[in-house]
C-alpha cells in the first residue's frame, strides 16, 4: 500500500512522473506519481479538490506539469505530435460541449479528427469506425437525431462514441456518470466495463462515487491532498481505515453481495444508530 | 427527423477524400450568384444607368469609351471594394463569433469598427491627412484595439463572454475618445469624420481594391486550412485538444486573420455596421449546418453589403445615402431579434 510502493515498472504505457500540477500558483499536487497498469479499467477515488481531475487533464496533456513529467510510450507526452497523441490516447472531458444543431452521427464522426487530413477528410474506414462506435455504444438508432433531444444519457452514451471513434487504445474519463440518474450511470459503467473487457483498451475514469468505483476498478487510485493514499485491487484496499484516512468518513466495509467487490456502508448517524439500537 | 444523411463522401482513388454538405454548397452556390448578381447591377446604377446587358458587355471588354470609363474606372472597383469588404466582414465575424462560442462576440460589439474610427478620426482630425492617411491610421486603430482586447481578455485562451465583456468595455472607451475627437474637429473636418464614420463605398477605386484582395488572398487559404481545427474547438478546449487540434496555436492564427480583416475592411470602407454580426448568424440558419460555416459567412458577407448598396442608392439616389446607414438599420433590428431570442432560449 502507501507504505511500500511497488517498484515502478516501465513497461506501462501510461505514467505521471513526480509531477507538480498547478493552476497558475496554485498547487494542486507536488510530486506526484502514479502508473496506469496496461488493459487495466483504472478509476481514481478521492474527496472533492483531491486533485483527481487535474490528475487526468495531466495525464491526458492537457495540463503541462510544472514539474517532472508525464510519460507515454516512454516519451514526454507534451513533446509528441499533437495528432499522434490523439490516436493513441483519447480523453472524455466533463466539459465537452455539443455544437447547436449538430446530429449525433456528426459528433461522433468528429472522433476521426487525428485520423483525417485536409485531404483525407472522410474515409471508408472512417464510416466504418462511426458505425461501429455507435452499435457499440447503442446509439446507431440514433444517428440522425441532434444531440440536444437527447436525454442525458443518451447524450453521455454519445460522447463515449465519439470518443470510441477515435479508436484509441488508451481511452481517459472525467466522470463519465455524473448529472445522471443512477440507471444511467451504471449503463454508462456497464458500457465501460464492457468496453474494457472486450476489447482490451486501457480505461482510466475519475469517479465520484467509491461504491461504483470499487465494483468496476480493476486498478483503484485513491488520492487525498494531491497524494496518492493507496493504490491496488479494490478487494485489497479498500478497507474501512482507508475510508476514513481518504474521505473522512467512519463507515463499514461489507462484501457487494453481487459481485463480491468491496461495498462502503456509511456509519449512521449516533442518535439514530442509538434509536436503531433501542428499537431492537 | 431526417432520413438521409447530411454530408456526401466524395473519394477518388489513391486514398483523397472530402466531405461535402449538399445543402451547405448549394446556398454557398446561390449566395454567390446573388453577390454577382448584386454586383452587375450596382454597376448599372447610379446617375449614369446602364442596362445590366450593357456592363456585361463593357466587363467584357466591348463597350463604348463613355460607359467603359464609367464601368472600369469608376463602378467597378467601388463592386469589388464592397464584395471584398463584406466578405471580410463576414469571414471576420464567423471566425470571432465561432471562437468566442457567442453571436454577440462580433467585430461590432467588441470594439474593433470603433477602434479602427478612432485611428481614422486621429488622422482626419488631428492631421488633417489624406484619404490614404485615413485608410492607414483605420488600419492601424483597428490592429491596435485588437491587440488590447487580446492582452485584456486572453487567460488561458479565449471564453465567450469574457472575450463579449472585455470587447464592449473597450468598445466604450474607444467611443468616449471619438466622441472627443469629434468635438475638437472643426466642421469641414467633422462633416468628413461623419461621412467615415457611417460606412460608405462611395468614391472607392482600385487604390482600396488591391490591398484587400492581396490581404484576403494571404488569409483566405491560411483560415480555411486551420478552419478544420476551429470546427473541434466548438466542443470545447479539452475535447479539441484531446483530438490533437494545437488550441492555442489555431486560436491565435484565427483570432489574428480576424483582427486582419476587420481592420482592412474597415480601414477601406469606414465601420460598415453588422455585416459581422448579422452574415454569419444568417449563413448558418440557411445552411443548416453546425460549424462556424466560414465559406457561407464569406459570401453572404458580401451578398449583403452589395446588396444593401445597390438597395440604398435605387432607393434614395446615388450618394445620397452610405451603405452604413442600410446595414445598420437591418443588422440593428436582427440584433435586437437575436437578443429576444437567445433570451428566450435562456442563453442570456
Amino acid at each position: 500500500m502507501s507504505a511500500t510502493r511497488f517498484p515502478r515498472s516501465t513497461v506501462n504505457r501510461l505514467s505521471a512522473e513526480h509531477v507538480t500540477l498547478a493552476y497558475d500558483q496554485r498547487v494542486i499536487a507536488e510530486q506526484l506519481s502514479v502508473e496506469i497498469p496496461d488493459h487495466s479499467f483504472t478509476v481514481i477515488v478521492g474527496p472533492n479538490a483531491c486533485g483527481k481531475s487535474t490528475l487526468l487533464r495531466a495525464l491526458s496533456r492537457m495540463l503541462k506539469p510544472s514539474q517532472g513529467k508525464v510519460l507515454l510510450d516512454g516519451q514526454a507526452i507534451g513533446s509528441l505530435p499533437a495528432k499522434q497523441v490523439a490516436r493513441t490516447l483519447g480523453l472524455l472531458p466533463q466539459s465537452a460541449v455539443a455544437p447547436e444543431g449538430i446530429t449525433v452521427a456528426d459528433l461522433v464522426g468528429r472522433g476521426r479528427y487525428p485520423h483525417q487530413g485536409l485531404l483525407r477528410q472522410w474515409s471508408t474506414e472512417d464510416e466504418r469506425v462511426v458505425q461501429e462506435s455507435m452499435r457499440q455504444t447503442g446509439v446507431a438508432e440514433l444517428a440522425e437525431r441532434y444531440v440536444d433531444e437527447l436525454s442525458g444519457g443518451q447524450r453521455q452514451r454519445v460522447w463515449i462514441a465519439m470518443a470510441l471513434a477515435q479508436q484509441t487504445p488508451l481511452l481517459l474519463l472525467d466522470e463519465p456518470t455524473t448529472y445522471l440518474d443512477i440507471q444511467h450511470q451504471i449503463d454508462v459503467l456497464d458500457l465501460c466495463a464492457e468496453l474494457h473487457e472486450t476489447q482490451g483498451r486501457t480505461l482510466v475514469a475519475v469517479l465520484h462515487d467509491l461504491n461504483h468505483a470499487a465494483r468496476y476498478a480493476t486498478h483503484l487510485i485513491a488520492l487525498r491532498g494531491g497524494e496518492v493514499i493507496a493504490e491496488g485491487a479494490p478487494n485489497d484496499i479498500v478497507t474501512a481505515e482507508l475510508v476514513e484516512r481518504v474521505f473522512g468518513l467512519k463507515c463499514q466495509v461489507i462484501e457487494d453481495p453481487e459481485t463480491g467487490t468491496p461495498l462502503v456502508v456509511p456509519a449512521a448517524r449516533k442518535a439514530r444508530a442509538q434509536r436503531v439500537t433501542a428499537a431492537s | 427527423m431526417r432520413t438521409h444523411p447530411r454530408s456526401r463522401a466524395v473519394r477518388v482513388p489513391g486514398g483523397l477524400s472530402l466531405r461535402l454538405d449538399p445543402r451547405a454548397l448549394t446556398v454557398v452556390v446561390l449566395l454567390l450568384l446573388a453577390a454577382l448578381a448584386a454586383g452587375l447591377a450596382l454597376i448599372g446604377t447610379g446617375d449614369a444607368r446602364i442596362p445590366v446587358a450593357d456592363v456585361v458587355r463593357t466587363l467584357a471588354g466591348n463597350g463604348n469609351a463613355y460607359q467603359h470609363f464609367i464601368v472600369h474606372e469608376l463602378r467597378l472597383p467601388r463592386v469589388l471594394v464592397g464584395l471584398l469588404v463584406g466578405a471580410s466582414l463576414g469571414l471576420g465575424g464567423a471566425l470571432f463569433q465561432s471562437v468566442s462560442r457567442n453571436p454577440l462576440g462580433s467585430p461590432d460589439v467588441l470594439g474593433l469598427s470603433q477602434g479602427a474610427t478612432a485611428g481614422a478620426l486621429v488622422v482626419i482630425v488631428l492631421m488633417s491627412g489624406s484619404a490614404a492617411e485615413v485608410t492607414l491610421g483605420a488600419l492601424i486603430g483597428g490592429l491596435v484595439t485588437g491587440l488590447a482586447i487580446y492582452l485584456l481578455a486572453w487567460k488561458q485562451g479565449v471564453h465567450g463572454y469574457r472575450l463579449v465583456l472585455v470587447g464592449i468595455g473597450v468598445s466604450a472607451v474607444v467611443t468616449a475618445v471619438n466622441g472627443y475627437l469629434l468635438t475638437k474637429a472643426d466642421l469641414v473636418d467633422a462633416a468628413r469624420a461623419v461621412v467615415w464614420m457611417t460606412g460608405s463605398l462611395d468614391g472607392r477605386d482600385w487604390d482600396q481594391v488591391w490591398p484587400l484582395l492581396g490581404l484576403c488572398a494571404v488569409l483566405l487559404p491560411l483560415v480555411l486550412t486551420y478552419g478544420r481545427g476551429l470546427r473541434m474547438l466548438e466542443m470545447g478546449d479539452d475535447t479539441a485538444g484531446a483530438l490533437g487540434v494545437p488550441v492555442q496555436r489555431v486560436r491565435l492564427i484565427l483570432m489574428v486573420s480576424a483582427v486582419l480583416l476587420t481592420a482592412a475592411a474597415t480601414a477601406a470602407a469606414g465601420p460598415v455596421s453588422f455585416v459581422a454580426l448579422t452574415a454569419p448568424q444568417l449563413a448558418r440558419r440557411l445552411t443548416r449546418s453546425p460549424g462556424p460555416n466560414l465559406v457561407a459567412s464569406l459570401c453572404m458577407g458580401a451578398a449583403l453589403l452589395v446588396t444593401a448598396d445597390w438597395a440604398s442608392q435605387r432607393v434614395f439616389g446615388a450618394g445620397r445615402l452610405p451603405v452604413g446607414v442600410v446595414t445598420g438599420v437591418l443588422g440593428g433590428g436582427y440584433l435586437l431579434w437575436l437578443l429576444v431570442t437567445e433570451r428566450r432560449a435562456g442563453r442570456i
